[in-house]
């Protein structure tokens, strides 16, 4: 059977380490990943909620929307904000590319995601938000 | 996150532990700062053995450290890369800039020499 979770939080920093933990422990209900898938799956939560955070909302006040479905030997993972959005996705995906370079960031949380998860989707309006799809498959090693 | 300060001679060594994101990542930059600013260390060295998570909010500020290091003429290492971290901390290109060290000792050693 199919499982599934929706969650609304407030954009606050300290709110990302409870996003990840969350998304991680739900994860579980799709498999035994392994501790390295575990931990992609992590990172890659991090760097969408904290986009949000950070970009979305500029760090000021807003809502996040955490949706994650499962179902066997898989993971889809949701991130809405409801901020400034993107104007370029394709270019904001490239890696090393921020707009953001005065605050220390490096413009890699994109190529994270991308390099953590199977798939990424961006879909984003000027003005009206981003949503972020992430897909993680187990890999089925040797098992049995 | 829990961040620890000490001194090796003319090295800043800093223990990270916990969790490394976007909320601890100010609080471990004004931390390392607050401390060159005293101009007793020449290089740093990262303890990052208990540091257990890792996003890119946490290679920013290590990467903006290592700026101000660098061009001051010191260098920087690290030493027990936590699995966990490893992923990133390869991806970003960091071994290049930071080598890392499989004890205290030998990061101090490659450090000093
Ligand atoms: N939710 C969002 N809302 C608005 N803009 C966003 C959002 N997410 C990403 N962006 C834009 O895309 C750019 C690239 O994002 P990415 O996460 O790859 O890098 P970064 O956040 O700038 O740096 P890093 O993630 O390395 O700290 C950002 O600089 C920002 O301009
Ligand atoms: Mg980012």
């Amino acid at each position: 059977m199919d499982n599934w979770f929706e969650l609304r939080i407030p954009a606050l920093s300290q709110n990302v380490q409870f996003a990840r933990a969350v998304v991680a422990q739900f994860a579980l209900e799709a498999g035994d990943w392994s501790l390295v898938e575990l931990n992609e799956i992590r990172t890659a939560v991090s760097e969408a909620v904290t986009n949000a955070i950070i970009h979305g909302y500029h760090e000021g006040s807003g809502d996040i929307l955490l949706r994650g479905m499962v179902s066997p030997g898989s993971i889809l993972v949701v991130i809405s904000d409801f901020g400034v959005g993107i104007i370029d996705v394709e270019e904001a995906r490239q890696p090393l590319f921020t707009t953001r370079p005065d605050e220390e960031r490096c413009g890699l949380g994109f190529t994270v995601m991308e390099s953590f998860m199977d798939e990424v989707e961006v879909e984003s309006t000027p003005g009206q938000g981003t949503i972020v799809k992430m897909t993680k498959y187990l890999s089925f090693s040797v098992k049995q | 996150m829990e961040i620890e300060l000490k001194y090796r001679g003319n090295v800043l060594v800093v223990t990270l532990k916990g969790e490394l994101d976007q909320h601890s990542a100010d609080r471990f930059r004004d931390n390392v700062e607050k401390e060159l600013d005293k101009e007793i260390a020449m290089h740093v060295l990262f303890n990052l053995s208990d540091l257990t998570f890792m996003d890119s909010s946490g290679l920013g500020v290590i990467l903006g450290r290592y700026r101000r290091v660098n061009s001051a003429g010191g260098r920087m290492a690290a030493c027990f890369v936590h699995p966990s971290v490893e992923r990133l901390y390869n991806m970003a290109g960091l071994p290049r800039i930071i080598p890392s060290y499989d004890s205290e000792v030998h990061a101090l050693a490659a450090l000093k020499g």
